[in-house]
This record gives structure tokens, sequence and C-alpha cells, in this order.
């Protein structure tokens, strides 16, 4: 009895939790997309640039 | 680590369009770092790979079709970059496992529905394919038929990917919630990965 009821909850648990994971894995991925870009990135890039072009 | 050596300046140089690709690619570094990152689970890791993607892309960028998915390809190359560097070095148990343990030590918050630290241990216990299909399409904001392109694979793979990334994820964080009172994380983790084993075979 108790383990049906148990069971029943955790279902209904686990229908809510799979919408909060989408909507967590969203928020995780755009945590590092919002994050400053390390300067590293940008100074490889350039560094990576036409060397002629100075600066 | 240090053979990130960077050919300087050997490509046929055409300014203006390397302007245009120069500045999309910026824009899409956020993007790779985010990739990388859930690839990896390390962001020291995950920013070596990003950058070494994205200079990838700029010694590549003379086969780019400017005006068509840079994300898409660069998401592409960066995924490439993963899986070969994987095959030189880690083995991939063995990076599930460091990264899962060390995120394990991590949660700390029961309180929460689903936290991004479990969120985190659950997607570095998943199969490699399943993560990234899951990312990609969940989090990502590819279509499938992008993402089957990002991971050379048909759509219908892909789809099978993320709905069973979804239902072995489910499980993790189910049973990452009973393990928390009582037992020891080792017990959790092995509980954990068997678990995530038995249901991603299944199907």
């Amino acid at each position: 009895m108790d383990d049906h009821r148990k069971s029943a909850a955790a279902l209904d648990e686990a229908r809510l939790r799979q919408q909060a994971i989408g909507v967590k894995l969203r928020q995780m991925f755009d945590e590092v997309v919002n994050e400053p870009v390390p300067d590293e990135f940008l100074d490889i890039l350039r560094k990576a640039d036409a060397p002629a072009s100075g600066q | 680590m240090a053979e990130t050596e960077i050919q300087v300046g050997r490509s046929p140089v055409d300014p203006p369009r390397d302007r245009v690709f120069k500045t999309e690619l910026v824009t899409l570094i956020p993007h790779l770092r985010a990739f990388a990152r859930t690839l990896t689970g390390d962001p020291t890791a995950a920013d070596d790979l990003a950058q070494d993607a994205m200079m990838k892309a700029w010694d590549a960028r003379a086969s780019f079709q400017l005006g068509t998915n840079m994300k898409a390809w660069t998401f592409m190359i960066l995924r490439n970059q993963f899986y070969s560097e994987k095959r030189k070095s880690w083995r991939q148990s063995q990076l599930d496992q460091e990264a899962a343990e060390r995120t394990l030590v991590a949660v700390d918050n029961p309180e929460a529905p689903v936290a991004l630290d479990e969120l985190r241990l659950g997607l570095c216990m998943l199969p490699a394919e399943q993560r990234e299909a899951l990312i990609l399409v969940g989090a990502g904001g590819f279509a499938y038929e992008e993402a089957a392109e990002i991971c050379g694979c048909a759509v219908g793979t892909v789809k099978s990917r993320v709905s069973r990334a979804r239902r072995a994820l489910q499980a993790i964080l189910d049973a990452g919630a009973y393990d928390r009172d009582g037992r020891s994380a080792g017990d959790a983790m092995g509980a954990i990965l068997a678990d995530a084993e038995r249901l991603s075979a299944l199907r």
C-alpha cells in the first residue's frame, strides 16, 4: 500500500523533474554562454590575424 | 597541453572576408565554450578545447561558405576535435568517473528539485553520444537535423539518443536523490552508474 503510494508519487515527481531537467539544461548552458569570454581567446585570434596588418 | 602551436598568417589573405568571418566567429566563442564545457565537464579542459576549435575554424575559414550556419560548422569542428583528442589520450570511463566524482562532492542542495550540480553530475555519467545529442537539441538550440549534421549521424539516431539521454538522466537524478541521505559517495556512484548503463542499454 505504502509502496503503491510511493511509486505513484514518484511517477508524478518524475514527470515534473523531466520538465525541470529541460529548463536546467538550458540554464546550465546559458550560464556559460553568459560568462565573459577570457581574454586569451581574443588574444589568440588576434595573433593569428594577418601579421602584416599589425596591432 | 603545450602543443597548441598556431601557424601565423599562412592562409591566403582576404581582409574583408576575413573580417566578416572573424566577427561572426567571435560571437560564437561563448557558445563554443559552453558546448566544450558540457563535453569535457571541466572548465579548463573546456577552454583549451574551445580555443583549439576556434583556431581550427579560423585556419579553415577559406572552406567556410559565408552565410551558411557557422554555429553548426564550428560546433562540428569542436566536436571532432574533442573526439580526436579523446581517442589519443583519454579513456572514456576514466574521464566520466573522475568528472562525476568531482561533481558529486559539490552536490549539496537537497531542496532543489533539480540542482545544477546534480544535472552536471548526471550529464557526466551519460554516454558521450547521448550527452552531446541532448545538449545540442535541449540547450544549444539546434534542430534535430542540425544536430545530426554536427554529429555526423542520421536524424533518427539523434532523436533516439536524445530520448534515451532524457530517460537515463531522469533515472540518474532520481537515484541521486535517494542516495544523498545515507550511503557513501562511492556506493552511490556505483549504483548510479550501473543504473545509467542499464537504462541506456534498453531499447
